[in-house]
């Protein structure tokens, strides 16, 4: 089983998929990191040697993933709220933080839709 | 899309000089601006200033976390006290089968 960067664990992923499996990482960043330790993209994660694990491990040991990149994202989002600027105060409102029209749509920031014109909607569909 | 590095910030030329003259004097006036699309700089930090929204002047007080951001941020522009609440009479009407 390889571990890296705590608790993941992907297994018969090439590798190059397998390292974005990570928070905080991505493709680009998957594809530097295995450039960086001379390890082939098509490889499939338990083909790889211990010593090529180690080699991935140290590299991805320098970028920030996981617990300490989500707090430093928390940490700046919290930043926006307390100064009290425009940004923070959406998020403070959980609405589109970078201008988007909330008259429709923006229901990723949203959440489900609440209130009366679930119900009716449902009821016109008869 | 963000401002070219090369011109460097954007502060109002009379503002910032009303800022360093106030510094210089050792001064704490509360500044009336408009120029909400001046950036805030470590000069202006522990002054406060009266910033217009539209209709009134709204007072900041400028932390060193402000430092980057600029004013019009820091003073909305629009109200919204939420929506009317729903009719009780509209809910029963549309609930019930149609015809």
């Amino acid at each position: 089983m390889a571990r890296i960067a705590g608790v993941d664990i992907p297994r018969d992923k090439r590798i190059e998929i397998a390292l974005t499996y990570v928070y905080g990482i991505g493709r680009p960043l998957s594809q530097r990191i295995l450039a960086d330790c001379k390890i082939d993209l098509n490889k499939r994660t338990h083909q790889l040697t211990d010593a090529e694990l180690v080699a991935i491990r140290n590299r991805v040991a320098d970028v920030k993933v996981e617990g300490p990149l989500r707090s430093e994202i928390q940490m700046n989002i919290k930043r926006l709220m307390d100064i009290g600027c425009y940004r923070g105060l959406r998020h403070r409102k959980g609405l589109p933080v970078r201008g988007q029209n909330t008259k429709n749509n923006a229901r990723t920031r949203k959440g489900k839709r609440k209130g009366q014109l679930v119900q009716h909607k449902k009821v016109e569909k008869k | 899309m963000a401002r070219s590095l090369k011109k460097g910030p954007f502060i109002d030329p009379r503002l910032e000089k009303r800022i360093l003259d106030m510094n210089k004097a050792r001064e704490k006036k509360v500044l009336k601006t408009w120029s909400r699309r001046s950036m805030i700089s470590p000069d202006f930090v522990g002054h406060t200033l009266a910033v217009h929204n539209g209709k009134k002047f709204l007072p900041v007080y400028i932390t060193e976390n402000m430092v980057g951001h600029k004013l019009g941020e820091f003073a909305p522009t629009r109200t919204f006290k939420g929506h009317t609440a729903r009719k009780a009479e509209k809910t029963v009407t549309r609930t019930g089968p149609r015809k």
